[in-house]
């Protein structure tokens, strides 16, 4: 799953609302494995995420996928039914029909596979914010879907929870997952990503192969963005 | 004064002792305006939640259609439903009009504006939270509203209660549909303007005293459940 391979183009994208323009002329081919959107706030990272992802429509431009993939989105902010963690996680695989049997096994192992057994009979909206974050991946994860877009998974994230959070995203990957996420973690964009695209006030400036962008960014706001985030 | 103070005696007397005539009326009040409740949940909650979460030609007419709606006059519905019921009625053949079934046939018309509106109200605020969420997942509009009826059902309460609440207290509807026939369709409301037109205060009274006690123990009950729900579920 290397450079190249483009499982999505995006054409001129464009997204204006109300009279502001969030998302400016956007021509991508994605086709990393694993790729990060690096970018101040107001940038429009999570709007081309959600446009990526169809919970939006584009106002210019159109987008394009080579090949039909399956996708699921785990919010910034997780939304948690009024139920237990595991009944959250057999949701998804409910509303596509799995039968109950399958369905409670599968969310069982997700669950497992987030390190969260333990708390499967829990409320979910109980739990801290990073439980639900990982209930949430969990629920995402459950319907193996091809392509998974992230929304900052570790925004609001203590250390521990933050690299158990990485781990879990590493796992997905591996498991055959394409990731496009988001984050204001540089270390995490690092660590994780094989791509970075880097944008600003709606527009792409910069996508290059991650140790090229932290190494030798071509765009200046890009180097700027780099110094100013570096501690 | 001295009237009032004689008559909240004798209402506490008809109470303690149980007084039949009395247990008869308070029992047919509650099956009347639970199973208005009950049917008027059943429907206006499903239809709030396609208010809320649909894209249909007419939604927002029909969203200011409920909201109006749940200011009906009772009476205007009493005669409504009396002459759908009536014999030259369509419905006249099943000859309902004077019995209990008319009379919550009468107050679920009554209420089911008011359940569906606020439905609307509750669901709507869950949708803007769920929206993208249940979408991503890949839920059509139809399966969200299902699910938002089952995830918001402690906060549906409310308008189930607000339906309770206008059906027991409303007089007009029952009045016209059931006729006040005593020991067929006498009801509380029915029987404190009967009786206070007649004169008999402490009937009267000790039915207004009861009415406001069941009203208070609904709500009452209403409320530790939904505190209940919140600790638990969030
Ligand atoms: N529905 C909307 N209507 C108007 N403006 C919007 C709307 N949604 C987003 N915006 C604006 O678009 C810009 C981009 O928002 P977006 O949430 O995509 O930024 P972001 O890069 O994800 O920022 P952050 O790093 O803070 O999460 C912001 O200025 C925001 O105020
Ligand atoms: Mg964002």
């Amino acid at each position: 799953m290397g450079l190249g391979m483009t499982w999505l183009v995006l054409d001129r994208l464009g997204l204006t609302e109300s009279g502001v323009c969030i998302i400016n002329d956007v021509t991508l081919k994605v086709g990393a494995g694993r790729t990060a959107i690096l970018g101040p706030n107001g940038a429009g990272k999570s709007t081309l995420l959600r446009l990526m992802h169809g919970l939006l429509r584009p106002s210019d431009g159109c987008q394009h996928w080579p090949q039909a993939f399956t996708q699921g989105m785990v919010f910034q902010r997780p939304v948690m039914l009024r139920t237990t963690a595991l009944a959250n996680v057999e949701y998804g695989l409910k509303l596509r029909g799995v039968n109950p049997h399958d369905r409670r096994q599968r969310a069982v192992e997700a669950l497992v596979r987030v390190g969260l057994p333990a708390i499967a009979d829990r409320p979910a909206r109980r739990l801290s914010g990073g439980e639900q974050q990982r209930v949430a991946l969990a629920r995402a994860w459950a319907l193996e879907p091809q392509v998974l877009f992230l929304d900052e998974p570790t925004a609001s994230l203590d250390p521990a929870s933050s690299r158990e959070v990485e781990r879990i995203i590493r796992e997905i990957a591996a498991s055959g997952t394409r990731i496009v996420m988001t984050t204001h973690n540089l270390g995490q964009a690092r660590r994780i990503a094989e791509e970075v695209i880097f944008i600003d006030s709606g527009r792409v400036l910069e996508q290059s192969p991650v140790e090229e962008f932290f190494t030798r960014p071509r765009h200046a706001a890009a180097q700027r963005f780099l110094e100013e985030e570096t501690p | 004064m001295g009237e009032i103070a004689t008559s909240l005696v004798l209402a506490g007397e008809l109470v303690a002792t149980g007084d039949e005539r009395l247990a008869a009326i308070v029992m047919l009040s509650l099956q009347v305006s639970f199973s208005a409740t009950l049917i008027a949940c059943l429907i206006g909650m499903p239809l709030g939640a396609l208010l809320a979460v649909g894209r249909f030609p007419g939604r927002r007419a029909l969203i200011v259609l409920f909201n109006g709606l749940m200011g009906l006059p009772p009476v205007v519905v009493g005669l409504l439903v009396y002459l759908l019921l009536s014999r030259a009625g369509p419905l006249g053949p099943f000859g309902l009009l004077f019995t209990p079934a008319a009379m919550i046939i009468a107050q679920t018309v009554l209420i089911v504006p008011i359940v569906a509106a606020l439905a609307r109200q509750t669901i709507e605020d869950e949708w803007r939270e769920y929206r993208e969420q249940l979408r991503s997942l890949g839920a059509s509009r139809l399966r969200s509203a299902m699910t938002l009826l089952w995830d918001g059902r402690f906060s549906l309460t409310t308008s189930g209660l607000a339906g309770f609440g206008r059906a027991i207290a409303e007089v007009g509807a029952v009045m016209i549909v059931g006729g006040n026939i005593d020991g067929v369709t006498r009801v509380m409301t029915t029987t404190i303007a009967l009786e206070t037109s007649k004169g008999d205060l402490p009937l009267a009274l000790a039915l207004g005293l009861i009415l406001i006690a069941v009203v208070l123990a609904v709500n009452t009950a209403a409320f530790v459940l939904r505190q209940w729900a919140e600790k638990r579920w969030g």
